[in-house]
């Protein structure tokens, strides 16, 4: 009996701490110094084929994201009331060829950023010249974000800002100038706004417009009537602001149709990405709701009038409510088939709810699963803003995730008092008096960024602080662009109180790349909507054209596929928006395509 | 919550006969002893809610995990909790046949591994199985004088969270912040507590709380609505009705057991001046044993029968009268 409970014993004492010395021992260490992760530049570019550098100065970006301001009686808090608003979009607003920057800034009185790309590599600030730079008005708001499209089809993007405050139209005068035209076209006064996107919903070749409601519309943060603004429930509120899909008539103007829609949800949304995630030809809606479950509204454009019927539960994403913050949408394993990557909170030892991977599955029925954690994408701290995109051209989607909430006094944490209040009664946590004050408190502040290379086959692996992206500000949206026109992601990322960043992207000799731009003509001139499939090398992937992906972000509207060494394509297929579908057979690789629908 | 509910009614029932011989409590002892026998003259109803049905706990633990996964969707995945549960019941089979030589009656490793579904929050797999092994085997190894000091899921989970905090968190919102579900678990546990005769820890803890959170506040300077916000949260309610209760987490003298609900309020409230998250969970890993202990040692020595024998009830325990 003795030897048996000493055998016992050991065996107690190796499983309770043997794996917990063992991954003390084994844990990588992280790359803290650019000058140290630049020693080993050539190395890390033969063994992952690609290799960032920050060069946001270089390139003639010198811009710093300014809060939002809040009332006196959310001083305590503000820190994480006012933690939101850096914001950037890719755009070619003139036209030119080269993707040009928009940033959005917060605090009143600040002004926006339109970065015209100087085609040498350098940007330059024209948005006052523009008239997109003096958006922060006291009394209007704060700037959330911008989202552009082609609204009335004459070959210009036009742009969008949403606020927590009122939301503003430009219309794009041939690249030259922008005109406001928010008053004449039927916006509401008054949205605080999470995120904002542009689809065709009722497939009538004009873009319509999306917009989420944060905080609830009646809400002033700069001027409260009362405290009791904050979400009922950490995970399970209803609280939030309302949304509103504005259809375009096509005559300049919008209406609001979100009751008829069916898109009348109250949620904390803060991430909208719009597929056609059924294959049946109508765009489709996926929400990332912080403080509760996502939503999924499937598009039965075609056989109940244009309406949106809310399918999370079913489709298997809408049962774990978490805090989603991000929304984009990737073929990971070049499958035609878009999964949804939706980012919430990891904080070690507090609360770990781990990012989610939605993948298709295989059968008929439209359902999801959470791949995340089989893929090794599902820890990424406080995550923000995410988006594929094949970093290294080698014919696999990666993923770029931005992280980090309140980088206060890195020493403390006001995770304690955080986790205290949110485990509370609503009547506690919905009123922000109730909050204990922050006082400079980090908040999962100074989080290392993640970069995670797909292997194709399943697997995911972290590489960001090894190819150079050691930054640790506090990241909001992240962007994808080909800057210069060279076949490479390039990427931008703005920081909450934090600078702009501009990671110029080195890829490894050897691998190919095509790219589309594309232009409807029966379907809306941005091609929003559009799914291309190319088919290389025994392998297919397909790409969809959206407006907003990952958080307060919109990419490029060019498609970049990475084809690793192969320098034949055997086709390409688009499929509009219209339903007509376009094949290109043998496109030269290395090449950015401009694509007409129906030449 | 973790094999309190069915040690609770087991202890109680040994103390209220004192069985000479049985010394300690014998986790399965308590065989069921069901209508038509020596309890025939109680009704179905008051039976079902007495301390003779073994079938009360596991019941008990199993409506609030169907209850707060139909309703809120608290789990992790039914996959996790059915592999904690598994777990949870191998460990057992295996100790109990290996260490005692014979299987033991499993309610006690099913509600472990229930509550160690329930508790545990992860996006792995691995800690839920690691943790259900870890509870069990804390009953067999960290004995004294044929008792086990942790409660076992406490155990289990507290190790977890303090040796593995990049893997593990714990349940704390996932029942929502509304009311409802706290009026259900307290109207349930009362019910229940009460039957149990251990009314008296729940309410001293839940006092000593309310008393020590305006402390904190006085120490502190933040809000009482914050400090005290725990409280209000239906998690913090199985805490309150279904862990501090567990007769291994404290001692069979009434006054004893307030005395030791009053100082796991006492060193949570110390380890939240601290800002320990988990503060509840290591008050009760700290007080609870240490109380235990202190019981033994103070205790004359007897001849006890194990835990985890399985010995027919009906040859140690006699019903209530």
């Amino acid at each position: 009996m003795d030897m048996k409970r000493l055998i016992l014993g050991l065996a107690f004492a190796g499983i309770l701490l043997g794996p917990s010395v063992y991954s003390r021992l084994t844990k990588p260490k992280i790359v803290d110094s650019i000058e140290e992760s630049n020693s080993k530049q050539s190395e890390v570019l033969d063994r992952y084929g690609l290799w960032f550098k920050e060069s946001g100065k270089q390139s003639g970006i010198e811009y710093r994201h300014t809060p939002p301001s809040v009332d006196q009686r959310l001083a305590h808090i503000e820190p994480q009331i006012a933690s939101m608003g850096a914001a950037v979009s890719v755009v070619d607003f003139d036209r030119d060829g080269w993707n040009d920057l928009y940033v959005s800034n917060s605090s009143p009185g600040s002004l926006n950023r339109l970065y015209r790309n100087q085609q040498d590599g350098t940007f330059q600030d024209v948005a006052a010249e523009m008239g997109l730079a003096d958006l922060n008005v006291p009394g209007t708001g704060a700037c959330m974000g911008s989202i552009w499209a082609d609204y009335d089809n004459d070959g210009f993007e036009d742009v969008c800002i949403y606020k927590w405050g009122r939301p503003e139209l430009y219309h794009n005068d041939q690249g030259k100038r922008f005109t406001r035209v928010t008053d004449s076209a039927g916006l509401p006064d008054w949205v605080n706004a999470g995120c904002a996107t542009w689809f065709d919903y009722d497939s009538d070749g004009f873009v319509d417009l999306f917009i989420a409601g944060y905080w609830p519309e009646d809400v002033r943060l700069e001027s409260l009537e009362h405290t009791r603004i904050m979400p009922e429930s950490f995970e399970y509120a209803g609280n939030g602001g309302r949304n509103w899909l504005l259809r375009n008539t096509g005559n300049a103007s919008f209406v609001d149709v979100t009751e008829e829609a069916g898109v009348t949800s109250t949620m904390w949304t803060l991430a909208v990405v719009a597929a056609d995630f059924n294959e049946d030809g109508a765009t489709d809606l996926f929400l990332a709701n912080d403080y509760g479950v996502s939503e999924l509204y499937l598009n039965e454009a075609y056989a109940k009038g244009h309406r949106l019927r809310e399918v999370g539960k079913e489709a298997g994403i809408g049962n774990a409510p978490k805090s989603g913050m991000n929304a984009a949408v990737g073929d990971v394993l070049n499958q035609g088939k878009l999964a949804i990557y939706e980012t919430n909170i990891s904080e070690e030892g507090v609360l770990i709810q781990g990012n989610n991977l939605w993948f298709p599955m295989q059968d008929t029925k439209l359902e999801f699963q959470n791949m995340a954690s089989v893929m090794g994408v599902e820890l990424g701290g406080w995550s923000f803003g995410a988006q594929f995109g094949d970093l290294n051209n080698d014919g696999n989607l990666d993923l770029y995730l931005t992280n980090g909430y309140v980088s206060g006094d890195p020493a403390t944490t006001y995770w304690y008092d955080f986790s205290e209040i949110t485990g509370g009664h609503s009547q506690i946590i919905s009123d922000a008096k109730n909050w204990p004050e922050m006082k400079g408190r980090s908040l999962s502040g100074h989080q290392h960024k993640r970069v995670w290379l797909n292997d194709g086959i399943g697997g995911f692996t972290e590489v960001g602080q090894a190819i150079g992206i050691t930054d640790t500000f506090d990241g909001r949206a992240i962007v994808l662009a080909d800057l210069q026109n060279r076949g490479s992601l390039d990427v931008v990322v703005a920081n909450q109180s934090g600078p702009l960043l501009l990671y110029r992207n080195q890829i490894q000799s050897g691998k190919h790349w095509i790219e589309f731009e594309l232009e409807g003509t029966e379907s809306n001139r941005s091609a929003i909507g559009a799914r291309v499939s190319v088919y290389w090398n025994g392998q297919r992937q397909l790409q969809e054209l959206v407006a907003a992906s990952g958080y307060a972000a919109q990419n490029q509207r060019r498609l970049h596929f990475g084809l690793g060494p192969a320098d034949v394509v055997k086709k390409v297929s688009i499929l509009w928006p219209s339903g007509h579908e376009q094949i290109i057979n043998g496109p030269a690789v290395d090449t950015i395509h401009h694509i007409r629908e129906g030449s | 919550m973790s094999p309190e509910q069915s040690t609770t009614s087991t202890s109680s029932t040994i103390e209220s006969v004192k069985v000479p011989g049985a010394g300690e409590i014998p986790d399965g002892c308590d065989t069921p002893n069901v209508p038509g026998t020596k309890s025939s003259t109680v009704s179905s109803l008051s039976w079902f809610f007495s301390l003779e049905n073994r079938f009360l706990a596991p019941m008990l633990i199993t409506c609030i995990l169907l209850g707060g996964q139909l309703t809120f969707g608290m789990l992790e995945s039914w996959s996790r909790t059915f592999l904690a549960i598994g777990a949870s019941i191998l460990m057992e089979l295996m100790l109990g046949r290996l260490m005692v030589g014979k299987y033991p009656y499993l309610a006690s490793a099913y509600i472990s591994g229930i509550s160690v579904g329930i508790l545990i929050r992860s996006p792995f797999v691995w800690p839920y199985a690691m943790c259900a092994a870890l509870s069990i085997m804390s009953k067999y190894v960290l004995r004294w004088r044929d008792r086990h000091l942790w409660n076992p899921s406490n155990f289990g989970v507290s190790a977890m969270l303090f040796l593995y905090p990049a893997a593990v968190a714990t349940l704390s919102i996932q029942w929502g912040n509304s009311l409802w579900p706290m009026a259900i678990i307290w109207c349930l546990g009362a019910v229940i507590i009460m039957r149990l005769k251990r009314f008296h820890i729940c309410l001293t803890y839940v006092i000593s709380f309310l008393a020590l959170s305006y402390l904190r506040t006085m120490i502190t300077g933040k809000p009482w609505a914050s400090t005290v916000a725990p409280l209000t949260g239906p998690m913090y309610q199985l805490f309150v009705f279904f862990m501090i209760t567990d007769p291994k987490t404290t001692v069979r003298t009434k006054w004893g057991q307030c005395l030791v609900a009053f100082l796991v309020a006492v060193v949570e409230m110390t380890l939240r001046l601290a800002e320990v998250i988990h503060a509840p969970y290591y008050a009760l890993f700290l007080v609870g044993p240490a109380a235990v202990a202190i019981e033994i040692a103070l205790s004359k020595p007897c001849k006890s029968v194990s835990e985890v024998e399985t010995v027919p009830a009906r040859d140690i325990c006699q019903p209530t009268a």
